[in-house]
C-alpha cells in the first residue's frame, strides 16, 4: 500500500513571455502517488492543476517547457524519455481520462475502434480475444447493450455514454495510474453522480492509483484519500481528504470551502475578494497575501515554504496556519439574505405557455401556427411577485433556459400567455414589444466571453443602454456610467478596458451593470455563475443578492445547480422535460415531500463533506423528448405506481408549507416514504 | 440517404434550368439578335431574312426555348453560326482537350498540395514549413498570365527544352497533347497547389490542436499511426469542397492559361465565340459550365455526407 508509484520532486514548468522573460506556470510542486491511493488535485481555473495533472504523464503543452525539476514513474524520469519510450507507458502504465469525452473520442472512428486501439497497442491479445475484452470493458464501465455500443459513433452517445466509453479506453491497458481531468464537469448532476459512483468502483475493483482533478471540491470529496490544493501554480495544502475539507488550514482552502454554497445551508456563501494572480505577476511574498485577511506584514516580504504539520499529517504553505484551527464551526455558516416581501404585487404571469422547436410545416407557416401536439415546453403557469427572485431548475433539456427565452421575446412561444404588469399581454415576439417593455426586462448570459463585445471598452458596453432607453450624453452619460461601475464595485478606471483585460467575475460584473443599466424591472440570469470560479461565484451572487436590495429588481434565476438556487432564491420551480414538477418556497422545496424528481436531484448533488455520500435512486438515462402522455418523468421515475403515471397527466397537490407537486402519489405518502 | 441523393440532384437541375433561363433571356434583350450581331453590316435585306428563317427567330421567343431546350436535354445544341457546323462537332474535341488538361494537372496537383499542406502543418514554424510556405504564397501571389509568360520565357526561349506554346489541331490525340501540356499544366498547378496547401494546412493544424489529437498521443499512439488514423480524416474533409471547386475551376476552363499558351481548349473557346458574336455557341458553353459545376458540387457535398459520420446519421434520422 506504500509503494509510490509517481513522484513528482521540485518541478517547475513555465513558458517565455513576449518580453523573453521566462515566467513559470507551475513553481516548485513536488508530491508522491501512492499504490492504490486516489489523489485529488483541486483549484481554480488558472492555478495550474492540469498543467500538473498532464505533466504526470509527460506531457506538456505546446508553448509551454519544463524548467526544472522531474516526475518519477517507477523511479524513471517521464520529462526526459523519448516519445517512443512514452508510448509505451502511456494508455499502459498510466491512462488518462478526459474532461470532455465527446470532443476527446476522434469523431470518425467508431467507439469499438477507438477501444481496439488502446487493448492492439497495449495488450498481445488476438483478435477474437480482443472483440470479446471490448464487450467487457464496455459492460464493466455499465453501458447499455455492449455489444452494439461497439458499432456507434461518438456523436450518436450521450455525454455521460462518452464519458464512459473513455473510462473503458482508459481502461483497457489496465494501467497502474489512472490521470482524471475534470472527468464530470459539464455532466448533469445525475450523471455526474453515476459516474463517479463507477470511477469509486472501479478504483476498489482494480486497485488502481487515481489521480483526480477538479475545480469542484464537491466531486473531489467523494473519491480522494487524499487532497492536494493548489493555487497560483503551488501547492498551498496537502493532506488526508477529511482533515482538509474539514479542518482546512489554509486560509485560502478555508475561504475556498466557505464560498461553496451548501444544500443543508439557506442563505448566501461567503466571497473572498479579489482574484488569483497573473503567472509571473509574483514577485516576492506569499501568493495569496492579497486575498488573505491573515495576511501580516511579514507575508508581504517573505514566501512561506510548505512546513509539514505531523499531528494532522498535512503539508501547509502558511505563516499563520494556526489561527485557523479550531475554526471549523464557521465552515458552516453563511450570510443571511432579507426575504422578500412576499405580500408583493405580481409582475409577470406565464399562463399556459407552451413553446416548441419543431420546424413549422409548410401550410402552418402559412397559417402561421404550430402544430406540435409533444412540445418542448408545456403548460408552465408560474406568477412571478415584484422583488422576488424565482430559480427554474433541471438538468440539461428541461426547457429551463427555454421559458427564459420566450420571457425575454428571442422565442415566439406556441400557446398560452406571457402578462406583464397588471396582466397585459406581452408579445412574445421581440419586434412586437414597445420599448419600455424591452428596456424593463433585461436578461445575463452565462458565458461573459461571449456575451460582451471584444472590441468594445467597458464605456462603450455600458453606454448603450444608456443611450438607448435614456437617450443620456456627454457628461451624464459618464456620469451613470461611473455609477454603474460602482454599483457593481468596479472602479473608474476600468472604463478604458476591453472585455479580453478584465478577469471573468469582472466581466460577469460588467455584464451585470449593463442590464442594471436600462433600469429593469425584471432580469433573467441564465447560468449567470456557471462560468465562474466558486471563489468569484459566491462574490457575484452576493452582489446580485445586494444590488436586489437596494432596487428592488425581480430575478428570474435558471440554473442547473440546485446549491446555487437554494443560495440565492425565493422560490423554486423544478422543470423535468420541459413541464413543471414542483413549485414552491425554495426552504420547503428543499425539505421532504418532494416530487421523485426532486428527490433524485436533490440526492445527486455532491457535498463538499466526505460524509455525505450522494444517493442515486434513478437511472441517469437520457430522454431526448417528453412522453407524449402522462407523467414528463414516468421513464425514470424510482416511485412509479403503475399505468396512471404512464397515461394521465398527475394532478397538482399543495403541501402543508406551501409547496406544489404534480404526482399521482398522495402527498402524505410520499412524505413518509421519503422520511 | 436515396431520398437525398434524389433531392439533391433534383435542386441541381433547378439550378441549371434557371441558368439556362437566365442566358436565354439575356441573349433575347441584348439589342439585336443573333442574325444581326453576327452579320452585322450586311444585316439587311436577303442575308437577313434567310438567317431569320434558317435560325428560326421568326417564331415566338418562349417557343424557340422550348423547342432549343428539348433539344438541348437531347443532347443536340443546334448550329454554330461562325463555322456553320454543329455545335456538338465545335465542343467535341474541345471538351476532351479541357479534360486532358484538368485531369493531368489534377493528377499532379491535388496529390502535391495534400503532401505540401501536411508536411508544412506538421512541421509548422519549422524549417520544411517555412520554406514550403514562401514557395507557396510567392507562386499564389503572382498572376498566371506572369507566371506562364515568364515560363515561357526561361524553359521555351532561353533553355529551348519544350514547345512556347501549343500548335496542334484541335483535335489531336492524347499522346501528341501531352508533350504539349507540360508547360501549361505547370502554370496551372502553381496556384492550384499553392491554395489547396495553405487550405490543408490550416485544416490540419485545427485538429492537431483538438482534444481527441491530445488524448489519442496520451493513449500512446505511435505519432505517424496518430497522423493517418486521427488526424488526416478530419482534416482532409473540409478540403473535399475546396477540391471540388477547383476540378470545375480546371474543368470550366482556365481561360488565362489557355489563351497564353494557345490551348485549344473550353476556355480558349468561350473567349472566341464571344469576340466571334456566336450567341449559340455562348449559350451552349453556358449550360455545359453550370452542368460541371453544378455536377462537381454535388459529388462532392454526397462524399462529404459519406465520410463524415456525423452528417451521415444526422440526415438519415431526419
Amino acid at each position: 500500500m506504500n509503494e509510490i508509484i509517481e513522484s513528482v520532486k521540485n518541478l517547475s514548468i513555465g513558458f517565455n513571455s513576449q518580453k523573453g522573460k521566462q515566467i513559470s506556470i507551475l513553481r516548485n510542486v513536488s508530491t508522491n502517488i501512492k499504490k492504490g491511493e486516489t489523489v485529488g488535485i483541486v483549484g481554480e481555473s488558472g492555478s495550474g492543476k492540469s498543467t500538473l495533472a498532464l505533466a504526470m504523464m509527460g506531457y506538456i503543452k505546446q508553448g509551454l517547457f519544463p524548467l526544472k525539476g522531474e516526475c518519477l514513474f517507477k523511479s524513471e524520469d517521464l520529462l526526459k524519455m523519448s516519445s517512443r519510450q512514452l508510448e509505451k507507458i502511456r494508455g499502459r502504465k498510466i491512462a488518462m481520462i478526459p474532461q470532455n469525452a465527446g470532443q476527446a473520442l476522434t469523431p470518425n472512428l467508431k467507439i469499438g475502434y477507438q477501444i481496439d486501439e488502446a487493448l492492439r497497442l497495449h495488450t498481445d491479445l488476438n483478435k477474437t480475444e480482443r472483440d470479446k475484452k471490448i464487450s467487457e470493458l464496455l459492460n464493466k464501465v455499465r453501458l447499455p447493450s455492449p455489444e452494439t455500443m461497439a458499432f456507434r459513433y461518438p456523436h450518436e452517445l450521450s455525454g455521460g455514454q462518452q464519458q464512459r466509453v473513455a473510462v473503458a479506453m482508459a481502461l483497457a491497458g489496465k494501467p497502474d495510474l489512472l490521470l482524471l481531468d475534470e472527468p464530470t464537469t459539464g455532466l448533469d448532476v445525475t450523471t455526474q453522480a453515476h459516474v463517479l459512483e463507477l470511477l469509486r468502483f472501479i478504483a476498489k475493483d482494480t486497485g488502481t492509483s487515481m489521480i483526480y482533478v477538479s475545480h469542484d471540491l464537491g466531486a473531489i470529496a467523494q473519491v480522494s484519500d487524499r487532497i492536494v490544493v493548489m493555487y497560483a501554480g503551488e501547492i498551498v495544502l496537502e493532506g488526508p481528504a477529511r482533515k482538509i475539507l474539514k479542518e482546512p488550514i489554509h486560509p485560502y482552502t478555508y475561504g475556498l470551502l466557505k464560498s461553496i454554497p451548501k444544500l443543508s445551508l439557506a442563505g448566501l456563501p461567503a466571497s473572498m475578494p479579489g482574484s488569483q494572480p497573473q503567472p509571473g505577476s509574483i514577485n516576492e511574498g506569499c501568493s495569496f497575501y492579497d486575498r488573505c485577511n491573515l495576511a501580516t506584514n511579514h507575508c508581504k516580504k517573505n514566501s512561506p515554504d510548505l512546513e509539514h504539520i505531523k499531528e494532522l499529517d498535512t503539508n501547509v504553505r502558511c505563516f499563520n496556519h494556526k489561527e485557523l484551527i479550531n475554526q471549523n464551526n464557521n465552515l458552516q455558516t453563511s450570510i443571511t439574505k432579507k426575504l422578500n416581501n412576499s405580500e408583493a404585487i405580481e409582475v409577470l404571469k406565464l399562463k399556459d405557455v407552451s413553446i416548441s422547436y419543431a420546424k413549422q410545416k409548410f401550410f402552418d407557416q402559412l397559417l402561421n401556427k404550430i402544430s406540435d401536439q409533444n412540445p418542448t415546453v408545456k403548460d408552465i403557469n408560474i406568477d412571478i411577485k415584484k422583488g422576488e427572485t424565482i430559480a427554474l431548475v433541471g438538468e440539461s433539456g428541461s426547457g429551463k433556459s427555454t421559458i427564459l427565452k420566450s420571457i425575454a421575446g428571442l422565442l415566439k412561444t406556441k400557446d398560452g400567455q406571457i402578462k406583464f404588469e397588471n396582466d397585459r399581454i406581452l408579445s412574445s415576439d421581440l419586434k412586437m414589444r414597445n420599448p419600455n417593455d424591452l428596456r424593463a426586462i433585461q436578461l445575463i448570459f452565462q458565458n461573459p466571453d461571449e456575451s460582451l463585445n471584444p472590441n468594445h471598452t467597458v464605456e462603450q458596453i455600458l453606454s448603450q443602454p444608456l443611450k438607448l432607453y435614456f437617450n443620456l450624453s456627454g457628461e451624464e452619460l459618464k456620469k451613470n456610467i461611473i455609477d454603474l461601475l460602482k454599483k457593481v464595485r468596479l472602479g473608474e478606471f476600468y472604463m478604458s478596458r476591453y472585455p479580453r483585460q478584465l478577469s471573468g467575475g469582472e466581466k460577469q460584473r460588467v455584464a451585470v451593470a449593463r442590464a442594471f443599466a436600462a433600469k429593469p424591472d425584471i432580469i433573467l440570469c441564465d447560468e449567470v455563475t456557471s462560468a465562474l470560479d466558486v471563489s468569484v461565484q459566491a462574490a457575484v451572487l452576493n452582489l446580485l443578492q445586494q444590488l436586489k436590495e437596494d432596487l428592488g429588481t425581480t430575478y428570474v434565476f435558471v440554473s442547473h445547480d440546485l446549491a446555487v438556487v437554494r443560495a440565492i432564491s425565493d422560490r423554486v420551480a423544478v422543470l423535468y422535460q420541459g413541464r413543471l414538477c414542483e413549485i414552491g418556497p425554495s426552504q420547503n422545496v428543499y425539505k421532504f415531500p418532494s416530487h421523485p424528481y426532486t428527490e433524485v436531484l436533490l440526492g445527486a448533488v455532491l457535498e463538499p463533506d466526505p460524509d455525505i455520500k450522494p444517493k442515486l435512486v434513478a437511472e441517469d438515462i437520457v430522454e431526448e423528448k417528453p412522453p407524449e402522455k402522462g407523467c414528463s418523468f414516468q421513464g425514470r421515475c424510482p416511485r412509479k405506481i403503475g399505468d396512471i403515471c404512464n397515461s394521465e397527466v398527475p394532478p397538482w397537490q399543495i403541501g402543508e408549507n406551501g409547496n406544489a407537486i404534480r404526482c399521482h402519489i398522495n402527498i402524505e405518502e410520499l412524505a413518509s416514504l421519503q422520511q | 440517404m436515396l431520398l437525398l441523393i434524389l433531392k439533391r440532384i433534383g435542386l441541381g437541375l433547378i439550378t441549371l434550368f434557371i441558368v439556362s433561363l437566365i442566358t436565354f433571356v439575356g441573349v433575347e434583350v441584348l439589342p439585336g439578335d443573333a442574325c444581326t450581331t453576327y452579320l452585322e453590316r450586311e444585316a439587311y435585306g436577303a442575308a437577313l431574312d434567310a438567317c431569320i428563317k434558317r435560325l428560326g427567330l421568326d417564331i415566338p421567343a418562349y417557343e424557340r426555348y422550348l423547342d432549343w431546350a428539348s433539344n438541348v436535354v437531347r443532347g443536340d445544341f443546334g448550329y454554330s453560326l461562325s463555322g456553320e457546323m454543329p455545335i456538338n462537332e465545335v465542343l467535341g474535341p474541345r471538351v476532351k482537350n479541357s479534360l486532358v488538361l484538368a485531369s493531368v494537372s489534377i493528377l499532379i496537383g491535388i496529390p502535391l498540395a495534400i503532401v505540401l499542406g501536411i508536411i508544412t502543418a506538421l512541421w509548422r514554424d519549422k524549417l520544411p514549413d517555412i520554406m514550403i510556405s514562401t514557395i507557396t504564397i510567392f507562386s499564389m501571389t503572382i498572376p498566371e498570365f506572369i507566371s506562364a509568360t515568364l515560363l515561357i520565357l526561361i524553359v521555351a526561349i532561353w533553355l529551348g527544352w519544350l514547345p512556347g506554346i501549343v500548335i496542334i489541331p484541335s483535335d489531336a490525340t492524347f499522346y501528341e497533347l501531352l508533350s504539349n501540356i507540360i508547360l501549361p499544366v505547370v502554370a496551372i498547378s502553381m496556384i492550384m497547389t499553392a491554395h489547396m496547401a495553405r487550405m490543408v494546412r490550416s485544416s490540419v493544424i485545427q485538429v492537431m490542436a483538438s482534444d481527441y489529437v491530445q488524448m489519442a498521443i496520451l493513449k500512446g499512439v505511435p505519432y505517424w499511426k496518430m497522423v493517418f488514423r486521427h488526424v488526416l480524416p478530419n482534416a482532409l474533409l473540409p478540403a473535399i469542397n475546396v477540391v471540388a471547386l477547383t476540378i470545375a475551376w480546371l474543368l470550366g476552363g482556365v481561360v488565362v492559361t489557355e489563351v497564353v499558351f494557345n490551348y485549344p481548349g473550353l476556355g480558349r473557346l468561350v473567349i472566341e465565340s464571344i469576340s466571334n458574336r456566336d450567341l449559340p455557341v455562348v449559350q451552349a458553353l453556358a449550360i455545359i459550365l453550370a452542368s460541371i459545376y453544378v455536377g462537381i458540387n454535388l459529388i462532392a457535398d454526397l462524399m462529404t455526407l459519406m465520410l463524415n459520420p456525423r452528417l451521415k446519421s444526422l440526415q438519415i434520422r431526419k
